[in-house]
């Protein structure tokens, strides 16, 4: 049965902007994209958004809906009540370009950062031999839609603009963990988790957990992981110790150097 | 408000600090509280040094009793401090607290309910400035694993404080009290909040790349990843059994209580 819902968008772009009203049809079975292109469609021809596949895969409409970090497309009317308010924003912690669309490319810098996947150099593509309990961990963290939601909500950089030269947000965190644990990669990636992604940034409040869409444990499976990791390296004097006297049997190397921060 | 946050320049000019609409403040409420109680509870009963000891129960805030000062029967390993004047408890319960304050779970619990930072996802956090784990005190909550060490060495003495316990008042063995069923329960939950534990989860095999050359640990830390993902349950759960083991043991050492005894 459709109904009239109340429907509050934020409208305007980098100079300002306000939340505007509208009343909009909502039919059975629709989520809320289906509302904001209906918008579009009848009362605000010009509304900027940002989507993709309508199938929570491509990870592009990303915003706020009442104020929860959401994908528009997985967002389903029927989680609501017929006289609630649904309000719909872009993502707060991103510069906003107009409208529901915020620019991302914060997200590529650090992607950027990253140090790539570095196999064996005598290994050639075609002869990679994993067993599967070696890359399952890896294999959690490669649903990854990049939706940046986890990077959005994550309070370090949300509530701290300066904070975003130094600390790459749980997204690239999960990467260097899914690098750190493949059992084909060479590089140690451990310092460059400290010192050019902020790993210590992290305390572990699991926002970037609850948000993805993908149900990823960001903050058990990957972040925490990680940083128990570099505790091993960095902060555990008798692991350390006990090291020296190991041989070096994965043969890791240091990180190569990347782009840095340019913020 | 930090104006470095939400509100700052580029980002959509939203004004709330949130647009949240559910009880987003209840759970960091209860956590407070929840926390708080168990704090003032804690500092009464280990600055008190009485009401401990209760042959054959001994409080969990005062094992191992380590001074000339405990309670006769409750020395342990010969009571060897003579010259620790204070409470017995604070040479020991030191060791909890640490485990406890740098356990990855209540990180999470006072970062959102006491430091508010951030109180609940996609709520800003009232602080200007945010520097993370990064830098003392907070940078220690790396050294986690020595408390869940330590915790270990603990947990086992508390676990023969529970067989201890099923003798009678007169120290004969084959009995069992109401206190007999605190401390065992106690000490098995205590043993699940320990090993469910992410430095445990690291070091029984977290920490390996290759799982397929470690069947054993892989199997290992299989066990304690399941058992890691109710890491949560667990620490709530070893709280309630420690305060409800040790307010038993108070009731019956100042005799507001009998022991009721099953056999």
């Amino acid at each position: 049965m459709g109904y009239t819902a109340k429907f509050k968008v934020w409208r305007g772009d980098d100079t300002g902007g306000g939340i505007e009203d509208f009343s909009v049809d909502v039919n059975e079975g629709e989520v809320v994209l289906d509302i904001i292109h209906r918008l579009q469609a009848t009362q605000a021809p010009d509304l900027a958004v940002r989507w993709n596949c309508k199938a929570g895969k491509c990870g592009s409409c990303s915003a706020e809906v009442n104020g929860k970090p959401r994908l528009m497309c997985m967002t389903r009317m029927s989680t609501f009540t017929e006289d609630e308010t649904i309000t719909v924003t872009p993502m707060r912690t991103f510069p906003v370009i107009r409208d529901l669309v915020t620019d991302v490319s914060y997200n590529y810098e650090k992607a950027r950062m990253v140090p790539a996947f570095a196999p064996p150099a005598d290994l050639a593509p075609g002869d990679y031999r994993m067993a599967q309990v070696d890359v399952e961990r890896s294999q959690e963290f490669r649903k990854c839609i990049e939706c940046f939601m986890c990077n959005n909500v994550c309070h370090a950089v949300r509530d701290h603009e300066e904070n975003k030269t130094t600390f790459s947000g749980p997204r690239f965190l999960m990467r260097i963990a899914e690098l750190d644990m493949h059992p084909l990669d060479t590089v140690d990636r451990r310092e460059v988790a400290v010192e050019d992604h902020g790993v210590g940034y992290c305390n572990i409040t699991k926002c970037c957990t609850e948000v993805c869409p993908e149900h990823i444990k960001i903050t058990d499976n990957a972040i925490i992981p990680l940083k128990e990791r570099i505790a091993d390296k960095k902060y555990d004097p008798i692991f350390s110790i006990a090291s020296l006297f190991k041989r070096n049997k994965e043969g890791r190397q240091s990180a190569p150097d990347t782009p840095k921060a340019t913020k | 408000m930090a104006t470095t946050g939400i509100e700052a320049p580029g980002r959509a000019q939203i004004g709330a600090k949130t647009l949240r609409t559910d009880a987003w403040w209840i759970a960091p409420l209860l956590t407070f509280l929840a926390l708080t109680a168990f704090v003032v509870y804690s500092a009464w009963r280990v600055f008190s040094g009485k009401y401990y000891f209760y042959e054959p129960y001994i409080s969990v805030y005062y094992s191992p009793c380590l001074t000339t000062s405990c309670v006769p029967g409750s020395e342990f390993a010969g009571s060897p401090i003579s010259w620790w004047k204070m409470s017995p408890a604070l040479l020991v319960a030191w060791i909890p607290l640490a485990f406890r304050f740098t356990c990855y779970y209540y990180r999470k619990a006072y970062f959102r309910s006491f430091w508010l930072s951030p109180p609940a996802c996609a709520v800003a956090e009232p602080h200007s400035k945010y520097t993370g784990e990064r830098r003392l005190p907070l940078i220690l909550n790396n050294a986690h694993r020595y408390a869940f060490y330590l915790g270990l060495v603990l947990n086992v003495i508390l676990t023969w404080d529970a067989i201890l316990a099923f003798r009678n008042h007169n120290g004969e063995w084959g009995h069992m009290g109401l206190g007999t069923v605190f401390l065992t329960v106690n000490a098995a939950c205590l043993w699940l909040y320990s090993l469910s534990c992410h430095s445990c989860r690291n070091a029984v095999g977290g920490r390996i790349t290759h799982f397929s050359k470690h069947p054993v640990r892989y199997q290992m830390w299989t066990l304690i990843s399941k058992l890691n993902s109710r890491h949560m349950m667990w620490a709530w759960i070893s709280l309630c059994t420690v305060v409800v083991a040790d307010f038993y043991v108070y009731l019956l050492a100042s005799g507001k209580l009998t022991d009721l005894t099953f056999f």
